[in-house]
């Protein structure tokens, strides 16, 4: 196998998190940064073709790729597992920006309490109301302390939204329920669709505090403090799923890819697949000493560096220390290891498929615009007297729909899904239905959990990753409380018939849930207890970093993307501040 | 190579309007100048046989009736064709690596082996003469096969033809976008999506390539130059 000359800096994946350490480390310090990414350029000005909804939001061009490498799937330790042979209930990206190409764009923040599950729930409700099973855990760093690195994501995102509590004064028509904010959001909110407007009214009605959805789509034109200057929103509808080609949605390549190009340190190599992190782990003083990876030409090649950082999405974060022997895999019948450990998916679907009288004008949108409210999210309300634990936020959200995807949505009184009677129920139904959507905690518990398939392999002969997750009786008896309130919210929207969300019963891989597969790699405060410390290093081998929401040791009813990123901006201090100074461990 | 395969239809079959010419765009024939030519449309995946088949059940999964045009008039036979001749038809965007289960649990999607056109191949085997059957007949026999991934696989098929950018050979026309008024790839909304509260908004409908004043790649198209 050839050996590269060696490098100082190596970071695995292009998406959000590499793209952006390569941007800190590229310009506040000289070392030399190569950066592997598995998938291809992307080249902006073909985005305007993820118009084209067959090949783009059908066929998922913008996805990993799952004839090479999927998933496989089991609900619980007895069963078989199967994989997923087609991406549905979340989307992995491919290429640089990775899922931060297409993803949906909203950015609310974690609750504060979020980091503290397990502390903040003893404290409140005992050790007696945690569920069978749990393996709850804190983050190890407080929401106080992850506040700074939050303004600065928002501000370089460019966020639209509202504040609803400035350093504790709380104010209507923002999120009053939200943790502190040091700052106002960069820019005012979205413009909003008539959906969302029937949502600000009825929930005010129904003595809930609704406020715009904050998301990473410019309200106006925006220039960050870095100096990128993006457009704003024209509301095509073409988004979720989909990059956008005017840049107003931020991602990867349009928030940090520019800055990266700039800097001679930095070498972006693409159609790069990372095979192993190649260390020494002997005497416990474990050491990376790089990588080997398959080049474009195809070759296996070895690259030597001083610092690794894996950077690539949750499922390759835990496959690629799992292969490489880094780390110890998580063994739920001992009760041993960690590396594998908390699986979680955020809880999303629609409380209640609501049809109107009116149409909604639902082509119109973007990623995010809409309203929310929070009143039964997190620990905001008291779970005394509940079956569960925990909550989520309920919206009512037009990201832009087209027909492929959507036509044929119907009440349930209508039986027919094919035939005359179908297709007239479906045309007439078709812009009249609108979904009030709800996005909730996934608590971990001890048997949710990833390790390596022993029978599917991808395409390169390695073991795909296995993730061992199924619904629990909290996640079930919360789905259907929240379904109740949901359905009360768009009858009194004034929807003519509602279909109820039907339940949770076993995890299900064809219905698109989110894209927030979280944990495996969590953050610890101890290496018993986590493959990594709370500056995202990992125990065992100090020169090599994980960044990404693999490192959480839950999951939010908030969508993960904010909080990566704030971790990220917060690794990246520690390394050029103190690691880069004096390697060694942080923690 | 497969002796070349048309399908052919006499223009009145396809409301008398439509016509696949040889560089495999779809455009407007006017009925009184070749309505009574048989019209021949180049096929690059399934035999004349199978396509009448396809043609016939996809018109009764989207039916030409009195609340508008159909899957007939949209060309979804040619959308299907040209899918089955390209990578979606040979499984390109699925992890195709056994072992493999028909039978598997739903939640855990398709876990069989065949690719949609050997689904396509395979059920079609079971429909031969379905399109010389009468309209009452051929929804007696869809209704048999309605629990089979075949045609699972057929319908959701049938409502890509019906809504997808044109560019894809079905939707001609933008006959499926006006049945629901999607008005196709917008530029910009600004200055509308906050407005309109409770009423249709219907803006001219344009196609991909119309916006762009260009041919757009698809994937059908990848291994074709």
């Amino acid at each position: 196998m050839k050996t590269l000359p060696s490098t100082d800096v190596l970071i695995i994946g292009g998406g959000w998190t590499g793209l952006l350490m390569a941007k800190e480390l590229g310009s506040r310090t000289p070392h030399s940064i190569v950066i592997l990414e598995r998938g291809g350029m992307r080249n902006p000005a073909d985005y305007v073709l993820g118009m084209d909804e067959l090949d783009y939001f059908i066929r998922l061009h913008m996805m990993q790729d799952p004839s090479r490498e999927t998933v496989t799937v089991r609900h619980d330790a007895n069963e078989r597992s199967l994989p997923i042979r087609q991406f549905a209930n979340f989307l992995p990206g491919s290429g640089v920006g990775g899922t931060g190409e297409h993803w949906g764009a909203q950015v609310p923040r974690f609750q504060p309490d979020c980091f503290q599950l397990y502390s903040r729930t003893v404290a409140r409700y005992g050790e007696k109301r945690l569920p069978e099973d749990h393996s709850f855990q804190d983050f190890g760093v407080t929401y106080d302390e992850m506040e700074p690195y939050y303004a600065r994501e928002e501000r370089t995102l460019g966020v639209s939204g509202k504040a609803g509590n400035l350093r504790g004064k709380k104010i209507e028509g923002g999120n009053v329920h939200e943790g502190w904010r040091s700052e106002e959001y960069p820019n005012p909110p979205l413009k909003l669709p008539y959906f969302g407007s029937l949502m600000e009214t009825t929930a005010k009605s129904l003595g809930y505090h609704p406020y715009p959805n904050p998301t990473a789509v410019n309200s106006q034109a925006y220039t960050n403090p870095d100096g990128v200057t993006r457009a704003a929103c024209a509301y095509c509808g073409f988004c979720e799923r989909l990059p956008c080609m005017i840049a107003a949605k931020a991602q990867p390549t349009n928030i940090f890819l520019p800055l990266v190009q700039k800097l001679k340190t930095v070498s972006l190599r693409t159609g790069t697949t990372v095979r192993r992190i190649v260390h020494d782990t002997a005497q416990g003083a474990g050491k990376a000493r790089g990588v080997t990876y398959i080049d474009a030409a195809g070759e296996e090649v070895f690259q030597p560096a001083d610092l690794v950082i894996l950077a690539s999405y949750t499922l390759s974060n835990n496959r690629l220390l799992m292969l490489s022997k880094a780390g110890e895999p998580y063994d739920p019948a001992a009760g041993k290891g960690t590396l594998g450990k908390n699986l979680t998916h955020q809880i999303s679907f629609g409380t209640a498929q609501a049809f109107f009288e009116k149409p909604l004008n639902r082509f119109m949108g973007a990623g995010g615009a809409g309203m929310r409210f929070a009143d039964l999210d997190g620990d905001v309300f008291d779970h005394s007297n509940l079956p569960f634990l925990r909550g989520g936020m309920f919206g009512a959200i037009m990201t832009g729909q087209a027909p492929i995807a959507t036509f044929g949505a119907l009440p349930r009184s209508i039986k027919a899904r094919w035939g005359s009677a179908w297709k007239k129920a479906a045309m007439e139904y078709y812009d009249h239905v609108g979904v009030v959507a709800y996005s909730g905690e996934h608590v971990p518990y001890k048997s949710n959990y990833f390790d390596l398939d022993p029978i599917y392999k991808d395409s390169a002969g390695d073991p795909l990753l296995r993730m061992t997750i199924n619904w629990r009786d909290n996640e079930r008896k919360m789905v259907e409380f929240m379904t109740a309130k949901g359905v009360e919210v768009a009858r009194a929207m004034g929807a003519k018939e509602i279909n109820p969300f039907p339940g949770y019963q076993d995890y299900d891989v064809t219905r698109y849930q989110s894209t927030h597969i979280q944990g495996g790699t969590m953050m610890a405060p101890s290496p018993d207890r986590g493959v990594v410390n709370n500056y995202q290093q990992h125990w065992q081998i100090p020169n090599l970093f994980v960044l990404g929401a693999s490192t959480f040791p839950n999951s939010a009813s908030a969508n993960p993307t904010p909080t990566i990123l704030a971790f990220a901006y917060r690794t990246a201090d520690a390394i050029v501040e103190k690691y880069l100074k004096k390697p060694g461990a942080l923690a | 190579m497969r002796r070349r395969q048309f399908l052919v239809l006499s223009a009145a079959s396809v409301g008398g309007v439509l016509v696949y010419s040889l560089d495999r765009r779809a455009s407007r024939l006017f009925a009184q100048d070749k309505a009574t030519q048989p019209l021949k449309i180049p096929l690059r995946f399934f035999t004349e046989d199978e396509a009448l088949i396809v043609a016939a059940a996809t018109s009764r999964i989207f039916p030409s009736d009195e609340s508008g045009p159909g899957a007939r008039e949209a060309g979804v036979v040619i959308y299907i064709d040209r899918q089955l001749a390209g990578p979606y038809g040979r499984d390109r965007y699925r992890y195709t690596h056994g072992p493999f289960d028909e039978n598997a649990p739903r939640d855990f999607g398709y876990q069989g082996k065949a690719t949609p056109s050997e689904t396509y191949r395979e059920g079609l085997q079971g429909l031969q003469g379905f399109d010389q059957l009468s309209p009452e007949e051929q929804d007696n026999r869809l209704r048999q096969i309605e629990d089979t991934h075949f045609f699972a696989v057929l319908r959701q098929n049938t409502i890509e033809g019906m809504f997808c950018d044109p560019a894809h050979g079905g939707n001609v026309d933008m006959i499926g976008w006006q049945l629901v008024g999607f008005p196709g790839p917008h530029m910009s909304n600004y200055n509308d999506v906050d407005k309109h509260y409770g009423e249709a908004y219907r803006p001219k409908l344009v196609s991909l390539e119309q916006v762009l004043g260009r041919k757009i790649p698809v994937s059908e198209d990848e291994d074709r130059t």
